[in-house]
């Protein structure tokens, strides 16, 4: 066995049971909800915040590299005279500097994402649990990891069921 | 959704069996075949033209023949060479210079040396460079439709001769053009002594006769009248081709554009030009004061001035004349000297004579000549033979009678009782359709020959370029009419001119050759004095029919010979705007009267009893109640290109009246579209041509140039252009030149219709004032080269940009069509190839100039300034280690302007010509309020009109 | 009126959404609407066919109008693409429930909106097989894109949008994916939503990282969208001719898209709401909404018009005076009065709250907006290039029966690919629509 995970078929009882684990010490909880629910935000731990950092470093990345690729390009690269303009018409380039840098920011947000998030990843061992099907419709799930210091399989139990989960199972059996 | 071309028409020819047997022998793939592909046909067309070059010289001695795999003596590849020749066109020679590259003739240019050109070159003589090449030139001897060999033909005559020899010649008939070729006149002077009982006949569809006439009512023999505009202070136009048509025309630009500049310039005095037409003409739409009326009117109002200047009796001042006239006889007789009158060829003889008459009251600055052309009896008498059945045997030596000959001499049932008729022509035509044989003609720049300019100069005609087609020449058939012992008509140009010159006469030759002039050979000065009893012999004037129909030549087509030239199809005619059509002109308030819709088709019936059916087309400057309709047109066998365009009026001509008949007009019901080039026909109120009174030509235009951004420098050279629009007579010759040079391709007749004409330089024809009495205004629009070029800051890919001498250049290849360099192109000057134009082109690829590139679908492209030319000139004055002289670099537009209109040069040299022109204060940009800054200027125009005659 | 009918929890939620693309049972309308669809885009893959074969001579275009109904057709797709966008992202940042039921819809048609403008820009060219030049790849001749143009900003901006919205939409329909993989019964539909899901399995983790990532995506498509349609609005303004040359193109455009916008995803979601019987999720509450924005868009774009009429005679510009007048009166003055009726006047109607809830009516204004955006880009485009500064080279244009086709052609190209999404995509998006459940409803 590894972990101990306690299905429920509400919100109030996953978010309860949630809380009460955190009480008893216990920090390597995992939900499994069909939506987010803000209420466990504050129980669990929280994930690392990198995204936004990566997403705006990006997107300055991606402006002043637009910028530079067009004067580079303009002005020193291969200068031609354009309506007798100045090689470097900087108001002109920042059009294309404003898109790429919008386009740099959202693909690291969303390959950010898969990366923090561990995905893609087919299959995972939990999906093996019996009914566990039902986390992504109407069930709410928690996985308390066996390799937590403070875990007790009786003291988890006693912790979780009096918020009426529909069933208690070690995981993998 | 059609997609059709101008060559539409050639699947349907392909179907014509006897075509097809014609051509059979250049290319067997299409024989039999039913429906032949267009494009297969017309590449096998193209092929077999130009594999002729190869094939073709079966006809000359073996010796000659040149492989075309090895380099030709003293050729260097990507170096033209220029050799002279003359084109002899209506009987006159025009010097012409050819520009050949690795042996072949690519650009015909003007010979400076030579009278009649002094180095212009209006669009018909520039277009017969495209004729040379014309993939549908006839290439085979023909007896009535079938292909056969010239040898059948030459033992046929063999035979001929042994029977005239006996009977003197008697029924040998012999027609030809204007003729001023000496060497063919003394052939054919020749001939006639060999043979008394035959006859030399002669007729010009683009007839003089009644200039001629003229001469002989006023002074009682045909001496010619050469105007002198460079000494006329005062010009009367009697709806004048000087400057359009008449022969020497291009000279006579020339002369009258440098008086009419003369404020830009500040060289002499402006002219005043009065114009008095029935039909607007090119004279008439640079006049200061331009005066529409009916021929009848026009005879009595001339016959006015006559009287008033004292050249005629009182009572022709009778009855009540223009309030106008009154001011002119002023201005003329003030003007002793320094004022003439001229008339337009399509006069009546009547004015003609009372033209000379009012020249010689005014000594007016005119040289008077001895007649150039050698006259002969003429078609009216040959016609009556023939029906007679009197004439055995008819040589045709060029000419298309069965087409243009007057409706009302029956010509083709005539040509039908003739036993044997032979026909010289360089298309299997009307009258080759009807003719026993026909012979094809060489093309001028594959033969050789001579010719007589208006002035009487004499010039050499010499192959360019050995022959495309196995043709045969005028010389060649007299010999062989007379059975010379030698046919080549090299031999006979030069026995002939051997004999007439003394001393050592192959270096003389030589020299003839290289200058494209034989010198002193002008016509002596005539002596004259007007008849005593002129004013009494003049006819009485006829009275005028309700409806007048003025026939008169189209400015490209002419008489129709040139038909099949995209080129002169393709180009605008200089008062209408139309392509490839023929329209007939109506005043608007005739217009009005009769109720006609834009392009109403109408039925026009001449007294005569023919009838023709054609588009309307409201003419603003046009004399009420007269049409005026165009020859040329709708011709029925000749290639695809001209056939069936527009309609013939022809047959409305009669040998008595060839260029005006009383008729009657009714509308069909039916309706036209006409193909146009310009749609929208005054400047709605916009300043694009600027016009100032000569007493305000001195007041400086002052614009102001503001810009955010620093001015781009431009060290080197900075290539400009200015045109003077009060030079500018509208003639379309740059276009032409433009097209030549530069590659542009024809696009067709339902192309231009759809707005995708190619033309790199167009000519705009703007009315103003009032539509009855108009102020006719033309702007030839090239690229303006603006320093900060609208086009290229929206190009995504810089595929136009500038360069360092601050030329806007278009990059072909890199050009991915977006066209938001047309859209942003104020002057909408560019161009774009929708379809693969070029590659449609059916001209043979031999014949497209290749210093510049061929444009490929779906690219822009424009005006170039004649870069090919800049470099050539930057590349030879780099190899001397020099700068570029001032004029060493001549674009084609500006090489070819009779009236040297356009100035081209470098504008950072303050000396240089074009610096000079722009320094006048007449010197303005066009759209200058949107700080493009166009390196092409203009100069404003001019006008010099009179007082004493109150405006419209 | 409220965002959800009552009675609902996350087990209805669940099968009702994943039900329509589990066992759609036969459908005879979207086999009807998706083969009229197909036939369609057969007509646009003919008539871009025969382009390439021809050249784009068998379009309209001539000189002066050297651009046509590509260019018009590529504005009018690319603006209704944004409907999806400012609904699914700005909505999104403020924050707006109702948002939830409806965002799917319009970010798919977004996409496919979006593609068929993507397309429209390439068979405009001259040489569509040299688009790619527009790339600053490196060449052999050293060459770049010249950067001041703005069909090059134009190039990037649909670039963005076009990848970012396809990032965007996925990224939302993640979850989803998801569910459907879970209630899915037979292997090959476990299998493909399985793989589309990427192994989602809604772990608080990944719910806090996709609230994170969701938002920030949101946050940037907002100002995306603006700056793509400013920047069409540049394609004009940008150069100098009178009736393009102006400064308030930018907003004119961006309230012009939004309008279309709106009316297309109403014009889609009335008729999808009727079908999927989505009453429940779709409330009266959301279309009305909805026709209140298409309302206020329909005044902001009026604002435009009146100023684009007004200015030119305030000025003192002969040439923008012409062009204005031209668009009252000229060749192409009914596609003018048609824009100014459709996308102005009628709208109007949508003041009176009956008339907001007679679908059929709104329906009928939003296909009259949806038309009429059309005429006013066709307008924009042929107005200010077949009379403009000289009048000798003023000329006409008319549509052939191949610009007819490649229009017609690209809205079936379009609606096949919306009928696809109906058929294979949750048509909503049920975790936003069970975060909208009241905390009692919140059970299985």
């Amino acid at each position: 066995m590894s972990a101990l995970v306690a299905e429920f078929a509400s919100e109030a009882g996953a978010v309860g049971a949630a809380f009460r684990l955190r009480e008893e010490g216990l920090t390597a909880i995992e939900a499994y909800t069909p939506y987010p629910v803000e209420a466990l935000d504050a129980i669990l731990p929280r994930p690392r915040r990198a995204l936004p950092v990566l997403v705006f470093a990006a997107g300055m990345l991606g402006l002043a590299g637009g910028f530079l690729m067009q004067w580079y390009g303009a002005a020193v690269s291969y200068p031609i005279n354009i309506g007798g303009r100045p090689d470097a018409s900087w108001p002109a380039f920042i059009p294309i500097a404003f898109e790429i840098a919008v386009l740099c920011a959202i693909s690291a947000g969303f390959i950010g994402f898969f990366a923090l998030a561990r995905l893609p990843k087919p299959y995972q061992p939990i999906q093996a649990l019996p009914g566990f099907e039902r986390a992504s419709q109407d069930r709410f799930f928690l996985s308390v990891d066996a390799a937590d210091p403070h875990f007790d399989a009786a003291r988890v139990t006693r912790a979780v069921e009096e918020f009426a989960p529909c069933s208690i199972v070690p995981w993998p059996s | 959704m059609s997609r059709r071309f101008w060559w539409r028409s050639f699947a349907e020819r392909a179907d014509d069996p006897d075509y097809l047997a014609a051509i059979a022998h250049e290319f067997p793939e299409p024989h039999g075949e039913g429906g032949v592909d267009r494009r297969r046909f017309l590449q096998l067309v193209a092929a077999s033209a130009a594999l002729a070059g190869l094939d073709g010289c079966s006809s000359l001695p073996p010796e000659h023949i040149v492989p075309r795999v090895e380099p030709l003596a003293g050729e260097e590849a990507g170096v033209p060479r220029y050799v002279a020749t003359a084109l002899v066109q209506e009987g006159y020679a025009t010097g012409a210079i050819l520009q050949h590259r690795m042996g072949r003739p690519v650009k015909l240019e003007g010979n400076p040396d030579h009278p009649a050109s002094l180095g212009a070159a209006d669009a018909t003589l520039q277009a017969a460079i495209l004729d040379l090449y014309d993939p549908e030139r006839s290439a085979a001897v023909l007896n009535s439709g079938r292909v056969v060999d010239w040898n059948k033909l030459t033992l046929l005559l063999a035979g001929k001769r042994t029977d005239w020899a006996k009977t003197g010649g008697a029924g040998l008939r012999i027609l030809t053009g204007r003729m001023t070729s000496p060497t063919l006149a003394a052939q054919l002077a020749a001939l006639l002594k060999q043979y008394p009982g035959a006859a030399w006949h002669q007729w010009e569809p683009m007839s003089r006769d009644a200039v001629a006439g003229g001469a002989n009512l006023a002074f009682g023999k045909p001496v010619e009248a050469l105007p002198q505009f460079d000494k006329a202070d005062i010009v009367l136009a009697i709806e004048s081709d000087a400057i359009s048509s008449a022969p020497g025309h291009l000279a006579y630009a020339r002369a009258f554009a440098e008086r009419r500049r003369a404020a830009e310039t500040g060289q002499g005095k402006m002219s005043r030009v009065y114009a008095i037409e029935a039909t607007p003409t090119l004279i008439g739409a640079s006049a200061d004061h331009r005066f529409a009326l009916k021929p009848a009117e026009i005879e009595t109002t001339l016959r006015a001035i006559a009287a008033a200047v004292g050249a005629g009796p009182n009572e022709w001042q009778d009855g009540d004349r223009p309030h106008w006239v009154d001011a002119v006889v002023a201005d003329l007789s003030t003007h002793k000297g320094v004022a003439l009158v001229h008339a337009g060829a399509e006069q009546s003889s009547t004015i003609h004579s009372l033209a000379h008459a009012i020249n010689a009251a005014l000594s007016a600055p005119v040289r008077y000549i001895e007649p150039v052309a050698v006259g002969a009896a003429d078609i009216k008498s040959l016609a009556a033979e023939m029906h007679a059945g009197k004439v055995d045997t008819l040589l045709i030596l060029g000419g298309n009678p069965a087409y243009d000959a007057p409706a009302d001499l029956g010509f083709v049932e005539a040509l039908k009782r003739v036993k044997l008729s032979i026909q010289l022509a360089t298309h299997a035509d009307e009258t080759a359709a009807v003719a026993a044989y026909h012979v094809p003609a060489l093309h001028p720049f594959e033969d050789w020959g001579d010719g007589r300019a208006f002035d009487g100069t004499a010039a050499i005609v010499q192959p360019q370029i050995r022959p495309l087609v196995p043709g045969h020449s005028a010389a060649e058939m007299i010999a062989l009419l007379a059975g010379a012992q030698t046919l080549d008509p090299r031999k006979q140009v030069i026995d002939h001119w051997r004999q007439t010159t003394p001393g050592d006469f192959d270096t003389v030759w030589a020299g003839w050759l290289r200058r494209g002039v034989i010198p002193n050979t002008a016509a002596g000065a005539a002596s004259v004095s007007l008849r005593g009893d002129f004013a009494a012999s003049l006819p009485k004037p006829a009275a005028a029919p309700g409806l007048t129909v003025l026939i008169r030549p189209d400015p490209f087509l002419r008489d129709g010979a040139q038909a099949n030239n995209g080129w002169l199809q393709e180009l605008p005619r200089p008062l209408t705007r139309l392509v490839w059509d023929n329209a007939a002109l109506i005043a608007p308030a005739t217009a009005k009267r009769l109720e006609l819709g834009p392009e109403d088709v109408v039925e026009i019936a001449s007294a005569g009893g023919a009838k023709v059916r054609v588009p309307a087309l409201v003419a603003p400057g046009q004399a009420e109640d007269c049409v005026t309709l165009s020859l040329g047109f709708g011709r029925t066998a000749i290639g695809a290109v001209g056939r069936d365009v527009g309609v013939d009026v022809g047959r409305l001509r009669r040998a008595g009246a060839l260029w005006q008949t009383g008729a009657t007009l009714h509308p069909t019901g039916e309706h036209a579209t006409l193909a146009t080039t310009q749609h929208q026909q005054n400047m709605a109120g916009r300043d694009m041509v600027r016009t100032r009174p000569l007493t305000a030509a001195e007041d400086k235009h002052e614009t102001v140039e503001a810009s955010l951004y620093p001015r781009h420098p431009y060290d080197g050279n900075a290539w400009g252009m200015t045109i003077s629009l009060s030079s500018c007579i509208g003639c379309g010759a740059c276009t032409a030149a433009c097209q030549a040079e530069n590659n542009i391709p024809v696009v067709g007749r339902e192309e231009v219709m759809r707005e995708r004409a190619m033309h790199w330089i167009r000519v705009d024809r703007y009315w103003g004032g009032t539509p009855d009495a108009p102020e006719i205004a033309f702007q030839p629009v090239p690229c303006m080269h603006c320093e900060d070029a609208p086009c290229e800051v929206v190009c995504p890919v810089g595929a136009t940009t500038h360069d360092s001498d601050g030329l806007n250049v278009m990059v072909y290849n890199r050009c991915v069509g977006t066209r938001f360099c047309s859209n942003n192109c104020p002057y909408k000057v560019r161009r774009f190839n929708f379809y693969g134009y070029s590659g449609n082109d059916p001209r043979p690829a031999m014949s497209w100039n290749p210093d510049v590139t061929v444009r490929g679908r779906g690219v822009m492209e424009k005006c170039t300034y004649c870069i090919q030319r800049i470099r050539e000139a930057k590349i030879a004055a780099d190899r001397d280690d020099r700068p570029i002289r001032d004029g060493e670099i001549v674009t084609a537009c500006q090489q070819a302007c009779p009236t040297q209109a356009i100035v081209f040069g470098d504008i950072n040299d303050p000396k240089s010509a074009v610096s000079t022109r722009k320094a006048t204060p007449l010197d303005y940009a066009l759209l200058e309020e949107l700080n493009t800054r166009p390196r092409t200027t203009y100069a404003a125009r001019v006008t010099n009109r009179n007082p004493a005659i109150a405006e419209g | 009126m409220s965002v959800m009918e009552p009675g609902q929890n996350l087990t209805t939620i669940s099968a009702n959404i994943s039900e329509e693309t589990l066992n759609p049972g036969r459908r005879l309308w979207w086999w009807g609407g998706f083969l009229v669809a197909v036939a369609f885009t057969a007509l646009f893959v003919l008539a871009i066919e025969y382009l390439f074969i021809a050249g784009i001579g068998i379009w309209g275009v001539d000189i002066p109008v050297a651009w046509g109904f590509a260019i018009a057709n590529y504005v009018w797709w690319i603006g209704i693409a944004s409907g999806g966008t400012i609904i699914s992202a700005l909505f999104y940042l403020t924050q707006s429930e109702w948002r939830s039921a409806v965002n799917r819809i319009a970010e798919s048609m977004t996409l496919f909106a979006a593609a068929a403008a993507g397309v429209m820009p390439i068979l405009h060219l001259g040489r569509p097989s040299f688009f790619y030049w527009l790339f600053p790849i490196p060449n052999t001749m050293g060459l770049w894109p010249q950067f001041r143009s703005p069909l090059l900003w134009d190039f990037f901006a649909i670039l963005t949008y076009v990848v970012s919205s396809v990032l965007f939409w996925y990224l939302g329909l993640l979850p989803d994916l998801a569910l459907v993989r879970d209630r899915a019964t037979t292997y090959r539909r476990q299998l493909f939503y399985g793989i589309a899901a990427l192994g989602w399995t809604g772990s608080h983790t990944q719910w806090r990282l996709h609230k994170t990532a969701y938002g920030l995506l949101a946050a940037l498509m907002a100002p995306l969208v603006v700056s793509v349609h400013s920047i069409v609005g540049l394609d004009f303004s940008g150069g100098l001719l009178p009736g393009w040359h102006s400064t308030q193109f930018s907003p004119f455009f961006v309230f012009g898209a939004v309008l279309s916008g709106f009316a297309t995803v109403l014009l889609l979601v009335i008729p999808v709401r009727r079908l999927y019987r989505l009453e429940t999720y779709i409330t009266a509450h959301h279309l009305n909404l909805l026709v209140i924005f298409m309302l206020l868009c329909s005044l902001l774009l009026a604002y435009s018009y009146l100023i684009d009429a007004l200015l030119p005679f305030y000025g003192n510009d002969e040439y923008e005076r012409a062009v204005a007048i031209h668009r009252f009166t000229g060749e192409w003055a009914w596609s003018f009065w048609a824009a100014v009726g459709l996308n102005v006047v009628i709208p109007q109607l949508l003041w009176f709250p009956r008339l907001r809830l007679r679908l059929w009516l709104v329906c009928l204004v939003s296909f009259g907006v949806f038309v009429g955006m059309w005429c006013e880009r066709i307008m924009l485009v042929t107005s200010s290039l077949y009379e403009d500064f000289m009048p000798s080279a003023w000329g006409h244009f008319t549509g052939t029966v191949w610009d007819w086709s490649t229009l017609l052609g690209s809205v079936g190209f379009a609606a096949a690919g919306f009928f696809l999404f109906l058929r294979y995509v949750p048509v909503a998006s049920a975790y936003e629509l069970k975060e909208l459940l009241p905390p009692a409803e919140r059970h299985g």
